[in-house]
């Protein structure tokens, strides 16, 4: 998907730059565009440095292990297909803890880890099940506590509050995450009334 | 409330780090050696994004330095007027539940350009930190369990995506 779009952006621009006499812009957009891929890598590698040490610490200190018990409750009465004592929700729970805490590269592999554990209980392998389903949405509008690499560049950019931004995003993504979940309840309830009709 | 979310904002960083510090020592872990071992990992995914974003950057600035950007942005104008969104996110509003890394650049350049303290830097600032990237989180977690019919997840995220824009929007324009 990536492929197309990054083609797409470039031959837009080269073509509309063409149309408008602006490919001396263009040409100079091309050198100038490399360095600021640098520039901001650099004004990430700190923040992200940084993080990591300190999110390693709170893996091994166990503080991602606390947050995981103390929400799994929560979580536990939204999964209806889930056994008790099953290892799914504690996969399931542990994922979205490594989220909220912003834990990008233990992220991925722990969301893997709790989507395998779903597969086991789902019945057709090819199709994703309910519970699957709302892991992935509230995922994909996961609260995240503090966003590093939004508040680096806030900073770079000679923000005089570059973290003053941080309940505004708190707010935000705890409504997406709502909706996220009411709406699966709604989308169940209409396939299901499909189905029967 | 806006005392509040002030007070919030400066003290969740210093917060969050002595509790993980206080986790750490009380469960005798190496402290220092186990943050350089996480440093060191942060290091080299910066490495591995460095590609992608020069990759990026070279796309938004051709797009931007055309003035493509501005004409999409054109096109675009009479439906965020209609939702009231204002057309300086609608950019962002594409690129970022497709590419993290996109959508990075983009707000690195859009900061830039209007300020990050601003009302659309902010708001920017918000969609970014609270939405996710929609399509690749599906594709690689579904991808990686060999699922292929995905029934409405595709639809639920992208709506609640959609949701958490309009809120971002709202709240940076309560409480500014």
């Amino acid at each position: 998907m990536l492929n197309y779009i990054w083609v797409g952006m470039i031959i837009c621009g080269v073509l509309w730059g063409l149309i408008t006499g602006r490919m001396d812009q263009v040409t100079e957009a091309v050198i100038s565009s490399s360095e600021e891929g640098i520039k901001l890598s650099i004004v990430l590698a700190g923040v992200m440095c940084l993080w990591s040490g300190l999110m390693k610490i709170a893996q091994k200190g166990g503080l991602v292990n606390a947050i995981t018990r103390v929400s799994r409750d929560i979580f536990r009465g939204l999964f209806t297909k889930i056994p008790d004592r099953h290892p799914a929700i504690g996969a399931i729970v542990l994922s979205f803890t490594a989220n909220f805490l912003g834990l990008g590269n233990a992220a991925t592999p722990l969301g893997i880890k709790a989507m395998e554990s779903l597969q086991t209980l789902n019945d057709k392998k090819d199709t994703a099940s309910d519970d699957m389903i709302l892991f992935m949405v509230i995922n994909a509008s996961c609260l995240q506590f503090i966003p590093t690499n939004v508040i680096a560049l806030r900073d770079a950019a000679g923000s005089q509050d570059a973290a003053g931004i941080l309940p505004h995003v708190w707010i935000s993504s705890l409504i997406s995450t709502v909706a996220a979940i009411v709406l699966f309840f709604v989308f169940k309830r209409l396939e299901k009334g499909r189905k029967t009709a | 409330m806006t005392v509040v979310m002030k007070w919030l904002s400066t003290a969740a960083i210093p917060g969050l780090i002595i509790l993980i510090l206080i986790f750490g020592i009380a469960r005798k872990v190496p402290v220092f050696d186990t943050f350089l071992e996480g440093a060191r990992e942060g290091l080299e995914t910066t490495v591995r994004i460095l590609p992608v974003l020069v990759g990026i950057m070279f796309g938004i600035e051709i797009l931007n330095k055309s003035g493509a950007l501005d004409m999409i942005v054109l096109l675009l104008r009479p439906f965020a007027n209609i939702l009231k969104i204002p057309e300086e996110i609608l950019p962002m509003a594409i690129l970022r539940p497709i590419s993290g890394g996109a959508s990075l650049g983009l707000l690195s350049r859009q900061l830039q350009e209007y300020g990050p303290d601003s009302l659309i830097g902010r708001t920017l600032s918000v969609i970014m930190g609270s939405t996710e990237t929609i399509f690749y989180t599906i594709t690689v977690y579904y991808g990686a369990v060999g699922v292929k019919k995905t029934r409405y997840t595709l639809w639920v995220a992208l709506i609640a995506g959609f949701a958490g824009l309009v809120s971002a929007v709202v709240i940076c324009r309560v409480f500014p």
